[in-house]
């Protein structure tokens, strides 16, 4: 064969290579470049669907708090119903005496309008509350109260709680209780001295009251002989107990340390009082199996 | 060269791939890293926060433990901090961590550790310090007399491994015990058996409300009567699921309380409470000062709290004149199956808070590892019910006998106590424990609280039927944030409860973006190449 023959042989198998390497290329491009159209049509459908979708759920949220507000507007029309159906007079009814209180049965539900005397604690939500009225005490036990709410609740601020009578080791309280502050003069209690009560069975009906108790002869608390014991000798974060006597009776005492903490005169009076100190004591007459006053003030008897 | 290129990609991606994940807590020290040597040079002035138990004894004993700490190491002070209860540690700490101030060393429970997590490094890891040679369990660098891992009774230790690490060492555990009047149970013709039935002491419990024409009850003729008084309802609720085999939650944390065998354990509870035979420590009071006025027949409280029950017992909380003589038996908790008895594991553990300073840490470690010696848990596990975590310290013959002189004295041989030791002992591998994650120790308090709930209403004589409980386990699920807790996933990473599958929509539309970038990515890599090779 001539050269010129087989140059022109190869000159034509390399043009048919590359026009078959053109198409092929060209046609893997076309596929490629549909494929991205029909992605992008996928794409353009499926945000439409979303934005669909979107509009359905703002709807739902519209109808729904649309529904809300109807059901909201039936039952704030259902309680001022029920309000108005109450018969004049019958509010106050239900705001319990003294008297009414000591007679109702245990675990039933009480209302009671009184003044705070003193707060124990507020601890998550919950506060121990000291209230007293004209007629008599309560005890107020975990009430369910905001922070905010709890520093409202200043001594004297009358309030009415409702919540259920229940008994702790002798000591009767209301718990799981709700309250609303009243508008009314402040009120604070004066201490009734109780001191010839002592050991009488007349005592208990002045549980929770503020009590004065005169002319009682300090003990030693234990056999180690000292005058008063810490539950927490170590950091002092915890209540004191001491032991009192009158006419041979003798009585268990304490400081409760969320009542009066470390800090306060009555803490410092009973570390520092001795055995055989005579002494006045005023607090809280609490109930643990039998009376246990809760002291916020202690003197050397008069 | 291609390749190489394809490498570093890879390399950068991945080290991109922790840029993607969440980063949530607190931000605390780094990851702690044992020093090679304890600076015997430096002075440090460590905390240490623990409970303030009603058993002044224990105090003192933390007070004596860290006195021999310190001659051992004069250049570590420990600086002691007492805490009425659990919770008030849990919260300080909760409020330590924000400010980067929490103790060095703390008396905690699991649960609590698990919140403490929550935080970036804050609570050490033990796992590397117990294995150490030097400063670990037995570490030839200890001045002190310690003991091996293999010593730590492994049921108490594995209590303290949350995620597949170790955060905390035991420091003493316990067990529930059911206190018995068992005077009381034969005067009601009943026979005590050595393992109790729930059915049994219902059954009990019930007989003893007969009332005499004067309104005493029969059984003792007092005014009062509770036969059956639990102290701590969330170990009830806790301990009837797990012998009826009803759910709990899953280890990761899901809740699965909320179900039938609740619902069912629930109505029986209500049943004996309409009697008024059944009560708990939060509706009534202690059970041990109802048991020792002769008012109660079963009290179950922590074998921690033996040395108040019984009317010799060396603590007393009523008068003496409230006291009524009795025969007392100290039996397991009620069980549901006799042949395969269950109670819970509980007591405090020892944490170690992380700390920048690596030779501080080490220094907790070390005051840490030394509370579990055998002189101070011989002397802790002796002032109550309690049981030494080392099998070094449960067989020491200084122990031992202590545990043969039951019943020489009612104080430091008690009875009651070393029985209460003893029957942890016994059924150790009875225990059990509940799953720890961030939320367990509210899901402990719901569980409770669901008794306390439902006596509470049976009491005020409200309806306790399905419809009620339905709806308390609403209120509980709202009141406890149960619908809130994190569940992790398994890489670690915590995830809120499942939203459930993603709708087919979302899922068609993610598929196609990520197929469409891919194609993308493919189409300019592809031109990339030509380019080169057009170039070349």
């Amino acid at each position: 064969m001539k050269k010129s023959n087989i140059l022109t042989c190869v000159v034509a198998v390399i043009a048919i290579a590359a026009i078959i390497f053109g198409i092929v290329t060209n046609g893997k491009k076309g596929d490629l470049q549909k494929k991205v159209d029909e992605l992008t049509a996928n794409v353009a459908t499926l945000t439409s669907n979303l934005d669909a979708a979107k509009k359905e759920a703002a709807d739902a949220v519209k109808n729904a708090e649309e529904e809300i507000a109807k059901v909201k507007e039936e039952a704030e029309k259902a309680i001022e119903e029920a309000k108005a159906a109450l018969l004049p007079g019958e509010e106050a009814k239900t705001v319990m005496t003294h008297a009414d209180y000591i007679a109702a049965e245990l675990d039933s539900e009480v209302t009671v309008e009184a003044y705070v005397q003193a707060k124990q604690s507020w601890w998550e939500d919950k506060a121990t509350i000291y209230t007293q009225a004209e007629d008599g005490a309560y005890f107020i036990y975990n009430m369910a109260i905001s922070q905010e709410d709890y520093d409202k609740l200043v001594p004297g601020t009358k309030i009415r709680v409702t919540g259920y009578k229940s008994e702790w080791s002798g000591e009767v309280e209301i718990t799981d209780a709700t309250f609303e502050i009243l508008e009314a003069d402040p009120f604070i209690a004066e201490p009734i001295d109780v001191t010839a009560l002592l050991a009488t069975e007349e005592l208990i009906q002045h549980q929770n009251e503020l009590v004065a108790v005169k002319g009682v002869t300090v003990e030693a608390y234990d056999e180690s002989g000292a005058a008063f014991a810490y539950k927490n000798a170590e950091n002092k974060t915890d209540d004191l107990y001491f032991k009192v006597s009158k006419d041979g009776q003798t009585y268990e005492f304490c400081v409760e340390f969320y009542l009066c903490g470390q800090d306060t005169e009555v803490y410092k009076a009973v570390e520092a009082m001795k055995v055989g100190d005579v002494i006045d004591l005023e607090g809280f007459l609490y109930w643990y199996n039998g009376a246990n006053l809760q002291a916020t003030s202690l003197k050397a008897a008069e | 060269m291609r390749i190489s290129k394809k490498l570093l990609a890879l390399l950068l991606a991945l080290a991109c791939c922790p840029l993607l994940t969440a980063c949530h807590g607190a931000v605390g020290a780094d990851a702690f890293q044992i020093p090679m040597q304890l600076d015997a040079d430096r002075q440090f002035e460590l905390t240490f926060w623990a409970k303030n138990d009603s058993n002044v004894t224990q105090s003192a004993i933390y007070r004596q433990a860290i006195d021999a700490f310190e001659k051992y190491y004069p250049n570590i002070h420990i600086e002691l901090r007492l805490y009425p209860d659990y919770g008030r540690i849990y919260n300080d700490v909760i409020t330590n961590i924000a400010t980067g101030t929490t103790p060095n060393v703390c008396i905690t429970y699991p649960d609590h550790i698990a919140t403490y997590l929550t935080g970036s490094n804050v609570v050490a890891p033990l796992d590397a310090l117990i294995a150490d040679p030097r400063y670990g369990l037995g570490g030839s660098e200890l001045r002190f007399d310690g003991y091996t891992a293999d010593e730590v009774v492994p049921k108490f230790l594995q209590e303290c491994v949350i995620g597949g690490r170790c955060y905390a060492l035991p420091f003493m555990r316990s067990t529930e015990a059911c206190y018995v009047n068992k005077t009381l149970v034969e005067a009601l013709g009943y026979t005590l058996p050595e393992v109790l039935t729930w059915d049994f002491v219902w059954e009990v419990s019930d007989a003893a409300m007969a009332k005499a024409e004067d309104g005493t009850f029969l059984v003792n003729g007092q005014k009062v009567m509770i036969p059956f008084i639990y102290k701590s309802t969330d170990n009830m609720m806790i301990q009837l699921l797990r012998q009826y085999g009803g759910d709990y939650s899953t280890d990761a944390g899901e809740i699965l309380i909320f179900n039938d065998t609740t619902r069912a354990l629930l109505h029986t509870v209500s049943e004996h409470a309409a009697l008024r035979s059944f009560s708990t420590f939060g509706i009534s009071s202690y059970p041990g000062n109802f048991l020792n006025a002769g008012q109660c027949i079963f009290a179950v409280d922590s074998t921690a709290g033996a040395t108040w029950m019984g009317h010799t017992a060396p603590h007393l909380d009523i008068a003496a004149d409230q006291l009524a003589e009795f025969e007392l038996a100290v039996r397991p908790i009620p069980q549901a199956d006799v042949n395969h008895p269950t109670m819970i594991s509980q007591g405090p553990s020892v944490c170690v808070f992380n700390k920048e300073d690596a030779q501080e840490v080490l220094a907790s470690w070390l005051f840490t590892q030394f509370l579990l010696t055998n002189d101070v848990q011989l002397a802790y596990a002796e002032t109550e019910g309690y049981v030494p975590v080392t099998l070094k310290a449960q067989q020491d013959p200084a122990y031992q006998e202590y545990l043969s002189r039951s019943g020489e004295d009612n104080d430091e041989h008690y009875y009651v106590k070393i029985d209460a030791a003893r029957l942890l002992m016994d059924y150790t591998e009875n225990t059990f424990v509940t799953p720890v994650f961030n939320g367990s120790a509210s899901l402990r308090d719901a569980a409770g609280q669901l008794i306390e709930e439902v006596v509470k209403a049976v009491r005020r004589k409200k309806t306790v039927d399905d419809a009620y409980i339905t709806s308390l386990y609403n209120q509980i699920t709202s009141l406890y944030r149960l619908d809130q807790i994190s569940t992790p996933t398994a890489d670690g990473e915590e995830t809120k409860a499942d939203m459930g599958p993603l709708p087919g929509t979302a899922v068609t539309l993610l598929a196609a973006l990520a197929a469409a970038w891919v194609l993308i990515g493919a189409y300019v890599l592809s031109h990339q190449m030509k380019a080169r090779h057009k170039g070349k």
